[in-house]
């Protein structure tokens, strides 16, 4: 069925499903949201038990969600894997640091003799809570705001002089933790970190079998809130109002393009009103338990979390759609990229295409393999009773 | 290219090296465990006795505690292409990136999604579903490492693609050849098999422990049987398969094959080595050449192994690098001129396609298509080719280590099923101990195989199109020193917590009770 699909169509197809996953990936950053907030919500041993081992049976999924991204981005467009993990090296290395310390804490923290004791992996989950989430979302704003590189395949060919036959050269000189430094960017980071939180909350409510934290876990929405709404604000405003980085279809020369984003969302209809509906769903999920606690509680992180996926997913679509270069370069426009220039070859892309067809039989047994064990609330009680505890 | 900055690539291979190999202290356990516990549960459905859950739920504990950090350890390999080897992603990412993809749709998911109902399913789910989950847990492991050996394999032999010179970079023209190369087919076959034989010397190696400190008798019978059995089975498919390796070795890359064998001068009815002790004793231009200053040797195995006749021709070190006209092997120094002007070709290709100049760029197109094969060598023709040789001894002695270790545990396998059928096992305190210090033996045997294929192929990362030296990551190398000393120690930390905690667990033994 592939066969017959334009090399523009199925890179297009690779931008959505890359899109995909990212947007699933920010919203199961709802486990690291909740690895920041496990002291603020348990004040007992018990308590915090309950919530390490809710979100322990979780973690693991964000995880290969994060690492079938990565693989994915290699596989449907190489260059920006080779251009940006080498270059904003500083930036992804401590992201992998992040969360390799986090691969081991659930099932490290409470087992006898772990040489470290158990409030070093839970700081480790905290590590992995803070860093992931704002240098995730910092990296994500350098798809707008555009880092320093340049591209030059022929630099392959280089034998003598002196440089070496490097494809991509990065000039920014922090190797990436310079993106960390731009405001705009922080605030994508820490937009994404309060989301997490409030992610975290709202599965808490929905997971949890015990008053008391529950309470706390309400007072705790509305602290997470309100950052994340005006940090989310600052964030969307600026985007709207900034230059962005438009491709002459005809020419193929990037070129800074006033209120580009703006105009991508109005060429868009869809995806700007995938982007209105997401952000009000997610908007709804806050409101919901704070409005009608008694009966909507449970169901705001179902809000919270479609819409998540709907605003991330429109996010990406605005940065790579319509002539837009997704990865600018700010050092040389021209070495910008777009999913045009970047991708993988046509026959790599069918071969991908048919893969992609998993990705639906995935999500059906992972829905159907967590039905099964989460039918229930969870208390203390339950996890007595159960033979694996982290 | 007189500016390669060494001091970066070695750096990067060093970090490589260092993740890859502590990597691979996880993996082979959860490939392998993975499936002794699925026998076991499986027992456990069919007999209902709780017995066999009990020791289900045991080995469990101890496959979790080594799955967290595998899972650890490999995220940073899969962005480690990206970060350090940036060059690589792009030349070969159009290959390279699938199966990494595919591994993570195909198999990862699996993994993680049944590895969560195997766990906290025991009282949620059905037994068959949990056993379903259990044995889904085995495939799903063993199918990542499928797709990430098709990757490794395609390195050592790339198949199945075309250089394409408008985007400079080697494009995928036949899938199938990729899964399917030979390679790629033996590899996973020796490697997965490795892993069973290592998962059941560690299962006989804890239970022996048990057997002699006199707990859990029942318990440690049950498992070597089932472990010495899985054991035995995969021994046999190991000499196949390692058999396999080395021929393929021979067929597609012949200086790794004469690096593991220290063979200096080519020769017909070549012997094999089985034993020797190597010497550099040239101090002259002639940088690798080692002497053997002992050996026993078996005459004519060595050319039956490789190409199944004694009388076949096995190329030596010295006709790789000078070349050897009679049977027809060209020089390094020529393929590096052939590489030079391959890589050249490709430059006045692409000029004279930004001028316009059709025929230019065609003449030079072709120039550039005769000369493919030795593109890599291109990068060395201003260097001393004997750079093209990897390190010898390390190759020669790691192979020797491996292939004897896995005799080894041939033998041990053999004899603690024949004890343990015979009810005899208890007694035998020297075997049970050889089985206790075998555990550590298996994964120095499988850290050596690797050596023996990672090490032995350099300097190509892809063989004979692509040397370290262009494949690196143009970062500064305080970074790249920082980074691997970062890994050293939280993966140094998180082994000795892993070891702490393993232990710890095999001390208190199963449950007394299962619940
Ligand atoms: C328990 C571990 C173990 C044992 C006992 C053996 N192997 Fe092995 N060997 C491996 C574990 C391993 C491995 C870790 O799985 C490697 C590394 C790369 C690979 O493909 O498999 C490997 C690689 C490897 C290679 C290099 C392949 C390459 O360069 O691509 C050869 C030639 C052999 N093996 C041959 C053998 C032979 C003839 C054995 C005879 C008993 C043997 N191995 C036992
Ligand atoms: C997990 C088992 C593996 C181990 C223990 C291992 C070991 C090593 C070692 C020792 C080196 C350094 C060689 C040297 O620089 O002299 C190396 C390099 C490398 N290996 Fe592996 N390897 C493993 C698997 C893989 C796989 C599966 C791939 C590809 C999919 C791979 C790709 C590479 C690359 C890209 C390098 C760096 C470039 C180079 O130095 O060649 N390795 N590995
Ligand atoms: C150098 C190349 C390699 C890369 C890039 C790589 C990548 C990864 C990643 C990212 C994970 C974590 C997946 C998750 O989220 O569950 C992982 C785990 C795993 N990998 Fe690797 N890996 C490499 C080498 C290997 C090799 C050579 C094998 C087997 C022969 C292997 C087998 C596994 C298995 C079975 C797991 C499951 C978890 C565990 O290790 O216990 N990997 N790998």
């Amino acid at each position: 069925m592939f066969e017959t699909f334009q090399y523009i169509t199925l890179q297009q197809y690779w931008w959505i499903i890359v899109s995909l996953l990212g947007a699933f990936l920010v919203f199961l950053m709802f486990v690291q949201g909740g690895q920041t907030i496990i002291y603020t919500l348990g004040k007992s041993e018990d308590e915090r038990t309950i919530l390490v081992n809710l979100l322990g049976r979780k973690w693991e999924i964000t995880f290969t969600t994060l690492v079938t991204f990565g693989g994915a981005f290699f596989a449907s467009f190489p260059l920006f894997y080779s251009t940006s993990f080498g270059g904003a090296y500083w930036v992804w290395m401590l992201i992998l640091i992040a969360f390799v310390v986090q691969a081991v804490s659930y099932e490290y923290r409470k087992k006898p003799n772990n040489l470290f004791g158990h409030r070093f992996y839970e700081i480790l989950l905290y590590v992995n809570g803070l860093l992931g989430t704002i240098l995730i979302g910092t990296a994500v704003a350098t798809f707008f705001t555009g880092s320093q590189f340049s591209v030059n395949k022929m630099n392959l060919t280089l034998l003598t002089g002196n440089k070496m036959p490097i494809i991509s050269e990065w000039t920014g000189v922090a190797h990436g933790l310079e993106a960390a430094f731009n405001i705009q960017n922080l605030a994508l980071g820490l937009t994404v970190f309060f989301l997490a939180r409030v992610l975290a909350t709202l599965y808490f409510m929905n997971r949890v079998n015990n008053t008391e934290i529950i309470y706390r876990i309400k007072k705790q929405l509305l602290f997470n809130a309100i950052p994340f709404v005006i940090f989310f604000l600052t964030f969307t405003i600026w985007l709207m109002l900034s230059k962005g980085f438009a491709v002459n279809p005809a020419t193929k020369e990037v070129f800074l393009e006033p209120y580009k984003y703006l105009h991508n969302l109005i060429a868009m209809p869809i995806v700007a009103a995938l982007f209105v509906v997401g952000v009000a769903l997610v908007l709804l999920g806050i409101i919901l338990p704070i409005m009608c606690f008694e009966k909507c509680h449970t169901k705001g992180i179902w809000a919270s979390g479609i819409g998540t996926i709907l605003t991330v997913f429109s996010l990406f679509l605005l940065a790579g759609f319509n002539n837009t270069a997704y990865y600018p370069s700010t050092y040389n426009l021209q070495s910008s990229l777009t999913i045009e220039n970047s991708s993988s070859s046509l026959y790599t892309l069918k071969i991908m295409s048919y893969v992609s067809l998993l990705v639906p039989i995935v999500i059906a047994y992972t829905w159907y393999a967590w039905r099964s064990i989460d039918s229930k609330k969870i208390d203390i009680e339950e996890i007595k009773t159960e033979s694996h505890v982290y | 290219m007189e500016q390669v900055d060494f001091s970066l690539v070695n750096w990067s291979r060093a970090q490589f090296a260092l993740t890859a190999m502590y990597h691979y202290l996880f993996v082979p356990l959860t490939l392998g465990l993975s499936f002794i516990i699925a026998f076991m549960e499986t027992h456990y459905v069919r007999t209902g006795d709780p017995e066999w859950k009990r020791i289900t739920k045991f080995w469990m504990t101890l496959f979790a505690i080594n799955f967290a950090i595998g899972v650890a350890t490999g995220l940073i390999l899969e962005f480690e292409f990206g970060t350090n080897w940036s060059n690589y992603s792009w030349f070969v990412g159009d290959i390279f990136g699938a199966p990494l993809a595919i591994e993570g749709i195909m198999a990862f998911f699996l993994e993680s999604t049944f590895f969560a109902v195997m766990f906290f399913g025991w009282n949620k789910v059905s037994k068959k579903f949990h056993l379903i989950s259990t044995w889904l847990v085995a495939i799903g492991s063993n199918l990542s490492a499928l797709w990430i050996l098709v990757a490794n394999a395609w390195m050592q032999h790339p198949a199945g693609m075309k250089f394409n010179p408008d985007t400079a970079r080697n494009e995928m023209a036949n899938f199938w050849e990729v899964l399917f190369s030979p390679v790629a087919i033996n590899k996973f076959f020796h490697t997965v098999t490795s892993a069973y034989v290592l998962s059941s010397v560690f299962v006989i190696g804890v239970s022996a422990w048990f057997l002699l400190k006199h707990r859990e008798i029942l318990f440690a019978k049950k498992s070597i049987i089932v472990a010495s059995v899985f054991g035995l089975f995969a021994s046999f498919l190991i000499i196949i398969t390692g058999d396999g390796s080395a021929r393929n070795m021979a067929k597609y890359q012949p200086m790794k094959f004469a690096a593991m064998e220290n063979i200096y001068t080519g020769q017909q009815n070549a012997p094999l080595a089985v034993i020797g002790f190597l010497q550099k004793s040239h101090a002259d231009t002639l940088i690798n050449k080692q002497d053997f200053t002992f050996k026993v040797e078996i005459p004519s195995l060595l050319s039956i192994m490789a190409f199944q006749d004694a009388s076949a021709y096995v190329p030596g070190i010295d006709d790789i690098v000078n070349g050897n006209k009679q049977h027809n092997i060209m020089s390094y120094k020529e393929r590096s001129e052939k590489g030079k002007v391959s890589i050249m070709s490709l430059a006045e290709y692409n000029n004279a396609k930004k001028a316009g100049n059709d025929s230019i760029a065609n003449a030079a197109l072709a120039k550039f298509e005769d000369n493919y094969a030795h593109f890599g060598y291109g990068y060395y023709a201003n260097r001393d080719v004997n750079e093209l040789v990897p390190n010898i001894p390390l190759t020669f002695y790691s192979f020797r280590i491996m292939v004897g270790l896995g005799l080894h545990f041939i033998a041990l396998f053999i004899v603690i099923l024949i004890l343990t059928r015979k009810n005899k096992i208890e007694n035998k305190r020297f075997i049970l101990y050889t089985a206790l210090w075998s555990i550590p033996l298996a994964y120095i045997a499988s850290e050596l195989g690797w050596v023996v294929a990672e090490v032995g192929r350099q300097p190509w990362v892809i063989q004979d199109i692509l040397p370290t030296i262009a494949a690196v990551s143009q970062i500064n190398t305080a970074s790249v020193q920082i980074t691997f000393w970062i890994f050293f120690i939280i993966f140094s930390g998180l082994l000795i917590a892993e070891i702490k905690i393993m232990a710890s667990q095999i001390k208190k033994g199963p449950e007394t009770e299962s619940k």
